[in-house]
């Protein structure tokens, strides 16, 4: 399928869920950080499956098993080819961005042994710090932070100061989910090869935004959900290279993991079905692929100057605003305003803006340590997608512009 | 006035609006009316943490009464926090454990006190019905 001329309308239109009212008023969403809205043929292909092609995978002789399986195995390399894996088996099924990083935390962290380092970044999302942290309990490994300056931007010189012979992982964001900053992850991740170690990206903000490229990255993970890019809930992906992955044992034991199982001793399936335990989400990885067809039938390049477009220009008229500060003023960044308010709670203002239809996020958006960093409790957070518009900015504008004139009288 | 009758008032006076963005101006008014805490009493104790905002709630027993007196962070759940005052303060620990906030839900509220929101407000009301549980069994 070629791609069709960029067009917010009509892509608008795909979108059943952008099309309801909330108290009365025509939903504005800005919450695609947390997550995505999902269109008509996503929604399609799940429901089809369920209907009509609804059986387990791998094991069946039968017909609808084998088309099951057929399907599963598609959107597996529908995938691949997306994030420009070199094969099949580097693209495992998993719940989502947090549980991909759990099973490398695990897994990988077999391989590790006391002293061994772990680096992550002071932006991290808690899904990308516990998972470490728990590994520093079992193993004895030792967990590094880069730290950012107040624009929000990594401390590029702390980051080499801190990289040694004793980095075994590098575990970043690729986009921020609190800031928005794009991070330099192609040179950092030379760098970090440079001393041996293995780099594993969370990409559970950059997938839908940037168009990813695993091999060109050179990436040795790189994890994501389904949900935040269109798909249904509870898929996601973990990539992984296939000589990486090999060295690694099994995350979860059960079902479809296996090769021969007696009780003195089991063997292990090859990639990638070595890390898919059980019945997987089946419905959820086929609904996955659909999205992904979906953006492969997009001018992505456009709508990614879409969404730079939206954010530059919400931020642009924000920050004429007195008393409002900007959280994440990175040179490079893209689809997040983040802000704070004097004198005002973020709760607050979420709670107007909601009753005014505008759906935001706020709070510490899991990233209790980068709030530390600037010293406040959460911010009020507006995320857009390539289905976002100005036109919606401006409404959200006059709405903020209600709340604080409430909250300020 | 009984405590069903306080709590039947706060739905009369909130029946007037019929614009969210009035309901919510008023209960900001209501928020802003609320004495709260000097930061000296802001103790660790009193502190109830939600994910959205925090809470602080100090009580005290005089003749058989319970007395609150609380703060909040945002000026919404502060709001909130002075109409549960307004329907708990000045009444015995017994009333108290049997009265269920049912003006929350009338007002249309309900959202404010579910566990998902997180705001702290679930955790006070629990709080109030904790401390006038420990009032009667010291």
């Amino acid at each position: 399928m070629g791609a069709s001329p960029f067009s917010v309308q009509a892509i608008r239109d795909q979108f059943p869920a952008l099309r309801q009212q909330v108290y009365g008023k025509q939903l504005i969403y800005f919450d695609n950080g947390a997550t995505s809205q999902k269109p008509q043929v996503v929604l399609d292909t799940l429901k089809q499956y369920y209907a009509l092609e609804n059986a387990n995978i791998h094991r069946g002789v039968h017909y609808l098993s084998q088309q099951a399986t057929t399907a599963y195995e598609q959107a597996r390399r529908t995938i691949q080819s997306y994030i420009r894996a070199k094969s099949p088996d580097e693209i495992i099924f998993t719940k989502g961005t947090t549980d991909a990083i759990n099973l490398v935390a695990y897994s990988f962290g077999e391989l590790l042994k006391a002293g061994d380092e772990i680096l992550i970044t002071a932006m991290e999302h808690h899904s990308n710090i516990v998972p470490w942290q728990l590994l520093c309990e079992r193993k004895g490994c030792v967990l590094k932070v880069v730290p950012i300056s107040k624009k929000g931007e990594l401390d590029l010189v702390a980051f080499e100061e801190l990289l040694s012979e004793k980095t075994k992982l590098f575990a970043l964001t690729h986009i921020s989910n609190t800031l928005g900053t794009i991070n330099p992850v192609q040179s950092l991740i030379q760098k970090a090869h440079q001393v041996g170690a293995k780099v594993l990206l969370d990409g559970a903000q950059s997938i839908q935004h940037l168009t990813i490229d695993v091999k060109a990255l050179n990436c040795d993970f790189y994890a994501f959900s389904g949900h935040k890019v269109f798909g249904p809930t509870g898929i996601g992906i973990l990539y992984g290279k296939e000589e990486i992955l090999e060295k690694m044992p099994p995350y979860q034991g059960g079902g479809d993991m296996i090769a021969k199982v007696t009780f003195e001793r089991t063997t292990y399936n090859t990639l990638p079905f070595k890390f898919e335990a059980g019945t997987p989400h089946i419905a959820g990885a086929i609904g996955l692929g659909s999205a992904i067809e979906f953006l492969n039938s997009l001018d992505l390049e456009a709508a990614a100057a879409h969404e730079l477009e939206l954010t530059k220009y919400a931020q642009g008229i924000l920050d004429t605003f007195e008393g409002l500060h900007i959280i994440g003023e990175a040179k490079n960044k893209t689809s997040v305003v983040s802000f704070t308010i004097d004198n005002m709670h973020p709760f607050d203002l979420g709670t107007l803006l909601d009753k005014q239809g505008i759906a935001v996020r706020t709070g510490h958006h899991c990233t209790q340590p980068l709030m530390d960093f600037f010293g406040i409790p959460g911010t009020v957070r507006a995320s857009f997608a390539f289905y976002n518009t100005k036109a919606e900015i401006d409404t959200f504008v006059a709405a903020l512009e209600r709340s604080m004139q409430i909250l300020g009288a | 006035m009984t405590i069903q009758e306080k709590q039947q008032d706060l739905i009369d006076e909130f029946s007037i609006y019929e614009d969210w963005m009035d309901k919510y101006e008023y209960i900001i008014e209501l928020g802003k009316a609320v004495k709260g805490l000097s930061e000296a009493h802001k103790t660790k104790d009193k502190l109830i943490e939600g994910c959205q905002s925090n809470v602080w709630l100090a009580c005290t027993l005089q003749d058989g009464k319970m007395f609150f007196e609380a703060d909040a962070d945002a000026i919404i759940t502060k709001g909130i926090i002075g109409m549960l005052l307004q329907v708990y303060n000045g009444e015995t620990p017994q009333t108290i454990l049997q009265t269920e906030p049912f003006f929350i839900d009338a007002i249309g509220l309900t959202e404010h006190l579910s566990p998902t929101r997180a705001n702290g407000l679930l955790s006070m009301v629990k709080r109030i019905k904790t401390e006038a549980l420990q009032s009667l069994n010291p």
